[in-house]
Order: structure tokens, then sequence, then C-alpha cells
């Protein structure tokens, strides 16, 4: 038997940024929420004393358990997909209180005016001709200096630590709200490299960070201790800006915030056209609630999203034959084999101090990003970062080795140790764009532990999402000949490099896009759905394309953004937030 | 306490052969008895007075204690077991750097963690149909335990299918060979592909020479200290400006962690 409660103000979905956002923002105006977490409950106490690579970045511990639910995947519309059993070939998404948000590095980037505008910049730059067939552009109905505000609140809720990039003049209405990270020989050795060949290095902003520093909410992040355990871990010291830190803490306080863990949302409930409720599973006792609210806030991670709402049959289903319908499409992803690949340089005389570091600690660059290039006179559209950072690297996953010495044997452990401490590694990023034949749907033949179908990835890489990593590994080639590096490994991207299983990463978007017109997106710039006034999705799910670099601090902009749009929703008494015949006609 | 260390010579006929020198030298079950107990003690107490650090414990009181954690857990056969023990020394051996798969404990790493929710795949999704090709350890319809289990023996078969001898009895040159052939996927193993169990071999073998002692691997911390890896350093914040390498002692869990 479904129990019914008490109905609330707002239910959310999700305790990671972006429900976390609305949390807090919700609950200072007054409004009761409950949050509804699939994970365990987790606080700052659960890190203290836990830098073991082998349990958390190795066994990825606090990643989504896959015996419950996972993702089907194949390549293209013929095949059958097949599930990804293991976090060993995929580590894929937060799960636990405060969501990914707890185990991120802290790259805070924001993206490039282009990105927000991609079909628009590309027409009146380059005419229509240069798209290729079945690439699919769009616009968000929204531009890059109305979200700057949102940029710059997400910034100051987390401490960001930083310097504005010298390319991007006139674009930010504030400085960071903390000095840049320190400087490492790493760091400095690449910032020369870069200066030298006439590129315009700056820090990389940093959610670990450079001082304690207390936000506007009145929540304090401390100073990062450099301890090197970042990525895949949550911080033993209070030093990160994490959801745990910061937005759960101050909708915690306001007394109107209850998060239940262990709550696993099954359904988007409605009637006539308005959300209800959600229906979820208490995966400790078995038992089933629907929990009823003015407002249902969908914000768990791209999967998540765009499953939810093909599960609950809000929106049409994309169709990738004919290209309609909406929910499912865009999937777009740094894919850990394609985009997230580094260059990388040994150095036979120099030893860097590479067991120290933080996630967020480096330097990148936006000399060959979009708006940088000249797409005429390449075989690629977007652009990318070149960057190295200083994550302090960790013993079991850093055994790399100059090109010919074998993986395993005499030689590999030889020079595997040699070379621990002897090396640069130059990291492209590059903007992923969407395909009419990558999209995602529900699976035919795979369910999860409630009997519902499985999320169905169909995905296949381009010649246009190789040709750009071949030539950003090129010019990060260059840098390190700059750094004066013995041996230099690209890796190698040939025709027969492919989606598979271990493609998707953290950074995956897509399936509950935002845009202008109801045809062509399913929410609007509130992140509110189309179809359904008092049902917003939140987070990376909004995407049309992925930016060329790190997207928490965009899915933090769009969730303020969201949040004000929510508080206006339930002040106003409901109706759509933009107007759909207006932006169906521009 | 090592005069109650009874070696079993049953248990070790096959591995104490004399021809496998490396193999002899590397573990204490098989130099057994005093021998075996002084030799380690003095290699273990020369370490622990050249060690400043004030914070290690883990080098301290191990000079004459048995291991009570090495015994088997998951695999039943010593004779798998000790294809195992050859098969991760050929991956990780020693040489001049230090220890070797072996010394470090990995293959009592590996079977302490097949005998855990690892061997038998707990977090992962087991739901059938296992369509499509085998091509990582989680593609296949066999757990991690039966996949070590069917790569060695498989490994054996190929042994005497070509040299007419046991695995373990194998040159190294020979060992070699057919794990070459698994690695580049040219042998048939039931369930699974000779590569996709290689790989798993492989990271397993890594993962026991450097995780935390905690696990029955990187024994006394060697592994981390070749790769001059200092681990749970609570902050680098006074050095990480440098320029210099700065070599640190090692700081395990159990002397991290608040208790």
């Amino acid at each position: 038997m479904v129990k019914t409660l008490e109905k609330v103000d707002v239910v959310v979905v999700g305790s990671g940024w972006a429900g976390g956002i609305a949390a807090a923002e919700l609950t200072k105006k007054g409004y009761k929420v409950v949050g509804l977490e699939r994970g365990k409950a987790q606080k700052r106490d659960d890190f203290v004393g836990s830098k073991d690579e082998l349990r958390y970045d190795v066994r990825k511990l606090m990643f989504q358990e896959l015996n419950k639910e996972t993702l089907t995947i194949r390549n293209t519309l013929d095949e059958t997909a097949t599930p990804n059993r293991s976090n060993d070939t995929n580590a894929i998404n937060g799960t636990a209180t405060g969501g990914s948000g707890v185990h991120w590095n802290g790259m805070v980037y924001r993206w490039l005016p282009t990105d927000f505008e991609i079909r628009t910049k590309t027409v009146e730059k380059y005419g229509e001709e240069i798209i290729p067939k079945d690439m699919q552009l769009q616009d968000w109905g929204i531009k890059y200096d109305e979200l700057e505000k949102y940029y710059d609140q997400f910034e100051k809720t987390g401490g960001i630590s930083g310097e504005p990039d010298p390319l991007r003049p006139g674009q930010r209405s504030d400085d960071y709200p903390t000095p840049p990270m320190k400087e490492t020989d790493i760091i400095r050795t690449f910032t020369k490299a870069a200066k030298d060949l006439g590129y315009h290095p700056y820090r990389i902003a940093s959610a670990n960070i450079s001082e304690t520093y207390t936000n506007p909410d009145g929540e304090t992040i401390n100073a990062c201790v450099y301890c090197a355990f970042c990525e895949s871990f949550g911080c033993d010291f209070g030093a990160k800006a994490d959801p745990i830190a910061t937005v759960l803490a101050t909708a915690n306080k306001t007394g109107n915030y209850e998060l239940r863990n262990n709550s696993y949302a099954v359904r988007i409930v409605h009637e006539n056209g308005k959300a209800v409720g959600i229906k979820y599973v208490d995966t400790e006792t078995g038992d089933e609630f629907i929990q009823p609210a003015d407002l249902v806030v969908v914000a768990g991670f791209t999967f998540t999203n765009t499953r939810l709402m093909l599960l609950s049959e809000i929106g049409k289903p994309y169709n990738p034959k004919n290209g309609t319908g909406v929910i499912g499409s865009h999937l777009t992803a740094h894919q850990r084999n394609l985009t997230h690949t580094r260059v990388r340089g040994f150095f036979d005389e120099k030893k860097f101090n590479r067991y120290a570091g933080t996630g967020a600690l480096g330097v990148t660059m936006d000399d060959f990003n979009v708006e940088q290039l000249d797409h005429t006179k390449l075989d690629f559209l977007h652009g990318f970062c070149l960057r190295t950072s200083q994550r302090g690297d960790r013993p079991i996953t850093n055994n790399h080795v100059p090109a010919g010495v074998p993986s395993w044997g005499k030689e590999f452990k030889d020079k595997s140790i040699f070379y621990a401490n002897r090396r640069i590694d130059v990291q492209q990023q590059n903007g992923a764009l969407a395909w009419r034949e990558n999209y995602m749907d529900l699976d035919l033949t795979y369910t999860d532990m409630f009997g519902d179908p499985l999320l169905r990835v169909t995905s296949k890489f381009h010649d246009q999402d190789r040709n750009i990593v071949r030539y950003a590994h090129q010019r990060g080639k260059e840098l390190l000949e700059q750094m004066g590096a013995d041996y230099i490994t690209v890796p190698e991207i040939t025709d027969e490099t492919e989606f598979d299983k271990t493609s998707l990463s953290d950074h995956t978007g897509g399936g509950v896009i935002m845009g202008d017109n109801p045809e062509t997106s399913a929410v609007n710039n509130y992140s509110q759905v189309w179809d359904m006034d008092n049902l917003f999705v939140v987070g990376a799910s909004s995407f049309p394309l992925m930016g060329s670099s790190n997207p928490t601090a965009t899915v933090g902009a769009l969730a303020y953004r969201a949040a004000e749009g929510m508080i206006k929703f339930l002040e106003d008494g409901g109706g759509q937030l933009v107007k759909k015949e207006e932006s169906a006609k521009a | 306490m090592a005069d109650n260390n009874t070696n079993n010579p049953k248990n070790t006929n096959e591995v104490s052969d004399p021809g496998r020198r490396s193999f002899v030298k590397n573990t204490g079950i098989a130099v057994g008895g005093v021998a075996g107990g002084a030799l380690l003690g003095g290699l273990f107490t020369s370490r622990s007075k050249n060690n400043n650090n004030a914070n290690s414990t883990a080098d301290k009181g191990t000079a004459k204690e048995k291991r009570y954690e090495e015994a088997r857990m998951y695999f039943t056969r010593m004779a798998d077991f000790a294809i195992l023990e050859q098969a991760v020394e050929r991956i990780f051996p020693e040489d001049d750097n230090g220890p070797g798969a072996i010394e470090l404990g990995v293959p009592y790493y590996i079977d302490k963690q097949l005998a855990g929710p690892y061997g038998s795949n707990v977090g992962d999704y087991r739901q059938g149909p296992f369509k499509g090709p085998k091509t990582s350890a989680a593609d296949s319809s066999l757990d991690r335990g039966q996949i070590f289990i069917n790569g060695l023996r498989a490994m054996d078969m190929e042994s005497q299918k070509r040299f007419d001898t046991n695995f373990i009895k194998a040159t190294e040159d020979q060992q070699l060979e057919i794990m070459t052939d698994f690695a580049d996927d040219k042998v048939e193993v039931k369930g699974i592909t000779s590569k996709a169990f290689f790989a798993l071999l492989r990271s397993t073998t890594l993962e026991g020479a450097y995780c935390d002692p905690l696990y029955g691997g990187n024994r006394d911390m060697k592994g981390w200290k070749m790769k001059e890896y200092p681990v749970a350093i609570a902050s680098y914040a006074n050095m990480i400006e440098e320029d210099k390498f700065i070599k640190m002692d090692q700081v395990s869990l159990t002397d991290y962690q608040p208790k």
C-alpha cells in the first residue's frame, strides 16, 4: 500500500548542488521543503580519516551503487543495449547527502557566452552550412549576461578562489571571493611555457579554497590544507565548498527543511497536467510513500532526471528517427576515453612533488576555446581548454610510463616508479555537441530493483568529436615540448575509438534540456517544465551541450536562477514564468 | 615467536622448488622456521632503525611477530594460490627498487578481496541476460572470484599444453610467454576473455602493491616507500610551493585515523 503523507510546500528530489540550492533559497523564504535523497545520510564526520585510495577512489564508495539501478549502453539504434554493470569501468554519479557535489574536485569554470547561444552565434559567424548534418545546435533561451549574477552567487556561496581569465575582460561583475590557491612547481612550469608560446594562462578557480571564508548565508568553509584527497573523497577538513558545508547547512538552519535519506524517487505523480507530488520507496523498509507538494522539484543527476520524466510520462519522449519529441535528447558528455584524455610529459631530470595537491589546484588557458578559433580552417566546431592540475597522485591509479614501455612486468615496474614524480600532464577538455542519434530512452530488457525499466543510452562518436581531441592533443604536446619533457605520450585517437562503457563521466548532460521553444526544449530558462507549470527539473539535464570546461558552476548558476523562478511561482500564484508564444517566435 | 612457525612442508612442496629461487627468497612461508624469522626480522629491524618517522608505528614491533592474517580466506586449493603467487610476481617483480608482489603480500591481498563483497560483485548490477562481448570482468556472468579460479587454472592448462609442466614449474620466460598471450586475448577461458581476466589480475596486483597495509597488501608500506609516496599527511600547505622534491616518511591509516 502506498501511504500518502501530509502535503508540504515543496518536495525536492536530490540533495546535491541543484537540490541543495533550491532547498536553501526556498527555506530561507519560509517555505516548508522535504528533500528526498536515495543515498545514505552523511556528514563531515564520515570523511575524517578517509584517506583510503582503495576504498574511495578505486572501489568508489561514494558513487551510486549499481546493484539498485544502472544504465544500459549501445552505440546505434539497431543494437541491443547491455548494462553498465560495475563502477570499475565507469564512475557515473554520486549518491548520499550532498550528491556528487561532495566528492568533486572543485574546479569552477563559467561557460562562454557563445555556449548559451551556440546556434545563433555559429550561424552569425559562419552561416548554416558549417553545421554538420545530424549535429544538434540549440540556444538555451538565456544569455551569459543574464546568467552572470547567478554565477556570481554560486561563487560567493562557495567562497571560490580564483583570478579572472585574461581573454574574458568585462565578463565578471565582481572578483572571486578569495584569492587563487598556492602556486606549485608544476603550475609555474606550465605557466612559463604557455606564456613563452604567447598564450594566456590563468589559475583554475577552485572550490578547495585559499583562505577561511564565511559565505553570505553565514556558513564557514575552512582554508584548504592541500592534503591531496579531493576527487572521489569527502573533505576531511571542511575545506571544500560542497552542499553539506554550504546550502544544506543553510536549509537546515531555517528549521524548514527535512531531508529523508534512503528515499528512492520512483515517479513524479501528476493529475490533469499538474504535478501532485513524488512517489518514493524507503529502501530501508520497502515502504512506499507519496509526498504531496504544491511545487515539485526534480534535481537529481542527468540520468535520474531524464528517467523520472520518462517513467512518469511527462513531456514527449525524443524520437531519434524523425527528430520529434524532447525528453532524452541532447545527451552530451566529457567522455572518459575521448574528451578526458591527457597528453603526458615525462622528465628524466626533474622531480615534482606530485603526491601533494588538491582537486582544483592548477592552471588553465582558453586560447583554443570556441571564441578564439576560426572554424573555417578547422575540421571541428567549438573548442577546448588546456590545463594542468596537481591533485596529488595516488599510487594505485597513477602508474604512467612513456610510450613503448609495457604495462606490466620488470620494465613497467621500474619505469612506473622512476616516473611517479617526474611527470606533467596536459589535459584538454573540449566542448561536446549533441547528435541526432545520441539520446536516452527506457530499456526494453533490463530493470531496476523495483522492476522499472533502466535508462538506455545510445551514443556514438562522430568525426568532429575525434578531430577536436586530436587537434587539442597536438597543442598539448607543443606545450610539453616547450616545458622540456624528455618523452611525451599522446593518446591514440583512431577512427575506431568509440563510445563504450568507459565513456560516460560525471560530466554528462542533456535529456531534459532548456530552450526558448516548447517544441524543441523541455524546460524554460527557469528550469520550469513547459508542459507542467508546478514542476521544475534542475541540473545538468538542462544542458543542450557540454561546454569546454567543468560543468558544476553552470549547474549552480542555473539552480540559483531556478530557485528565483520557484519563489516567483509560489509568490505569484503559479503560471508559466516564460511566455510560450513569445519564446516560440524568438 | 618465529619458533612457532610450523611450516607444513606438504603444502609448500610445489612452491619451494629450488629452481624458483626468487620465490623462496621472497616468501616467509617458504623460507620458514627460524631461518625465515631471523632473516625477515633482521630486515625489519634495520629498516626500523633507519626510520625516523615518529608518527609511523607500522614498522615497529613486527620484527618477530608472526603474520596471523596470512592464511587463505578464498582460495581452497593451494595449487591455485601458488599460480596466483607466480603470476602476480611476474606482473610486479622484485628488483633493485625493492620487493615484488609476493613480498608485498599481494597474493593474500587478492585472496582477501575475493573473499569479500568485491569478489562476489556485491555492488554491481547482476541481472541477466549476460549478453554481448565479455570485454571486462564486470560483463562476465562469473563473479570476480570465479574469474580468478577459471583464469588461473587456464594458465596452468596452457602451461601443461605448451611446456608439459605446471605453470609454477615453468621457467620465468615460459610464464611470461603465457601471460603475454593472455593479455593479448589469445587464450580461451571459460566465461570471460583472457584479456579481461588479465586486466583484472593486473589491476588487483597494483592494488595489492600500493593499498593501505590494512588490506593485507603493501606490507610494511614498502610499495609506498618505493614510490616515495607519503600518503596520509594531514597537510602539505607548508611545502606545496617548493621547487625541490621533498622526501617524506610514510603515514598509514593506522597512524592517521583518530582512535
